[in-house]
């Protein structure tokens, strides 16, 4: 059980997702996440209990997955970006009706149809909610193998513990790169925790509902209070977020997904020339690990934030930080992925700009 | 850490170079990235992968030069040259890749994949060809690894198949011993 295989992110995702007690996916083929699709596919087949639907389109898809969701399945679909905007009418309703879910969104260039390369244009979609209406969805943001198959677990664990959509941000690299990942024992759905608010038949019980039209406003009033509450629960217990070199550093690169993996390649090779430079990840996008940055600004002025679009989670560091720090900002969009030589550059030139040599 | 580009025309077997080789690596108790390339490929079409294996954990999955190159075509050639690292090494398939290398800063290796596979039993082996040429000369991994991780990836189903594997490793293996360098 605990030997390794390599194995593509894609696929880590899909093989945990039923490992986590996941019995339905319903999605729509869209590059570059087929694989995801696919796996599923062949991997529910092979499951008495599980139910895999290749969806007539991704607006399909998402309201199946409501449907299961309301009947107590841990259920999930997966697309790249034109896709996921799709599907955003879908997400609102999950989370006016406090349905958990998990959504994988395996990033492409965009917008519009884009491209199919790796990229991280739709941290603002995701971290802001999505679709129409108050609310807000829990995004993580895995930095590729092992740590996809423990997120994806956490994903349904927040899901049905908040019941509320969780977001898995990737991207094309991390969808098709392989890597050594030890799978986590699989659960049985049976004994997962019981939802006792799921429509499963009133025979015996007064009926329930699950609804999102509240045309009187003090109800519906009443339930983005409710929504508001449960964000501030998930907002104090959930923050995640990984130090690296941070302890000494002058300056802290802020960085998420792959384009962390690239800046932590470019803070090897300036620490190797003396550079006292850090890496700040946030694992949780939503909530944003504000409490853990703020920290760091006891001791670090400079940061530059890294991304592979035009600057979007670079408003969350400047929220964070409130003042306590000057903001730089790098991005390379639209699916085009910078390479540790270049972000070494760019740290070095920072580094120098800012006289950070000559700091004791 | 050491990165490895393996690119050639879709249906050499590229992709499975890369994947048997990192899968191998794995099973030497290597931290391993496997990238291939991906999208609106097709037989005939270019593809390519890049393999990273290290004693430490590995961050950047990408290459911003290779140590090595595995080029079993002429296009791939053309576009990889360049990006191998000084003092790099490149493995040619000189059964497809006619021209010369112009870099002087790098070791090139000749190696008549497609000749080499007919004379070990199937020219659909070419890639088990270098691959095992790329074991004697980069010292990355040995035969034995390389034949455990293909027994992993094919479940050990095929044995008739990985029969012929071993003689075409084998076959890259020997050519490559007995000293080709251009």
């Amino acid at each position: 059980m605990n030997e390794k295989v390599l194995m593509r992110g894609s696929h880590v995702i899909a093989e945990s997702a039923i490992r986590a007690g996941c019995r339905f996916y319903a999605g729509y083929p869209i590059t570059p996440q087929n694989e995801f699709t696919e796996y599923m596919a062949s991997a529910m087949a092979g499951l008495e209990d599980g139910t895999f639907i290749q969806a007539e389109s991704e607006i399909a898809a998402i309201n199946m997955v409501i449907g299961a969701s309301m009947a107590g399945a841990r259920a999930m679909t997966s697309s790249s970006s034109p896709g996921i905007s799709l599907k955003q009418e879908g997400i609102s309703f999950l989370a006016a009706q406090e349905l958990p879910a998990v959504i994988v969104n395996t990033m492409r260039g965009g917008p519009g149809m884009g491209n199919i390369a790796p990229s991280q244009g739709d941290y603002f979609q995701a971290t802001r909610g999505g679709g129409h209406g108050d609310y807000r969805t829990i995004v993580l943001a895995p930095g590729g193998g092992q740590e996809l198959a423990d997120l994806t677990g956490k994903a349904f664990d927040y899901a049905d513990r908040y019941r509320t959509p969780v977001v898995i941000l990737a991207d094309g690299m991390m969808g098709q790169m392989m890597e050594p990942v030890v799978l986590h024992k699989a659960v049985d759905p049976a004994e997962l925790p019981p939802k006792p608010w799921r429509l499963s038949g009133a025979a015996g019980r007064p009926s329930r509902y699950i609804r999102s039209l509240l045309l009187d406003i003090a109800q519906e009033e009443e339930r983005n209070w409710k929504l508001a509450r449960k964000y501030d629960n998930i907002t104090r217990e959930i923050p995640r977020a990984e130090s690296y070199l941070t302890e000494d550093a002058r300056l802290v690169v802020v960085a998420c997904g792959t384009a962390a993996r690239i800046a932590k390649g470019a803070i090897k090779r300036v620490r190797e020339i003396g550079l006292k430079v850090g890496l700040f990840r946030p694992i949780t996008l939503w909530p944003y690990p504000k409490r853990a940055l703020c920290e760091l600004s006891r001791s670090v002025r400079e940061y530059l934030v890294f991304e592979m679009n035009t600057g979007q989670m670079v408003e969350d560091v400047k929220l964070s930080l409130e003042g306590r720090g000057n903001v730089h900002f790098y991005g390379r969009p639209g699916g085009s992925v910078a390479t540790p030589d270049e972000i070494a550059k760019v740290v070095n030139s920072l580094y120098h700009r800012q006289r950070l040599e000559e700091e004791s | 850490m050491k990165k490895t580009i393996f690119a050639g025309f879709g249906g050499q077997g590229v992709l499975m170079m890369g994947y048997a080789f990192a899968v191998a690596a794995m099973m030497d108790g290597k931290h391993v990235t496997y990238l291939p390339s991906y999208g609106a490929e097709m037989r005939g079409g270019t593809a390519n992968c890049t393999v990273a294996v290290s004693d430490e954990e590995i961050f950047s999955p990408v290459a911003s030069s290779p140590d090595f190159g595995v080029i079993m075509n002429r296009p791939s050639m053309i576009r990889y040259e360049s990006a191998i690292k000084p003092g790099g090494k490149i493995l040619l398939n000189s059964s497809l890749v006619d021209m010369d290398p112009s870099r002087k800063d790098i070791e090139v290796f000749r190696i008549p994949a497609n000749e080499l596979a007919k004379k070990a039993g199937s020219d659909q082996t070419l890639n088990m060809i270098m691959l095992g040429a790329f074991s004697v000369i980069t010292g990355m991994t040995s035969l034995e690894s390389i034949m455990a991780a293909l027994a992993e990836i094919t479940k050990g189903k095929k044995a008739a198949l990985m029969k012929l594997n071993r003689a075409s490793l084998d076959v890259g293996f020997e050519y490559a011993k007995q000293g080709v360098r251009s």
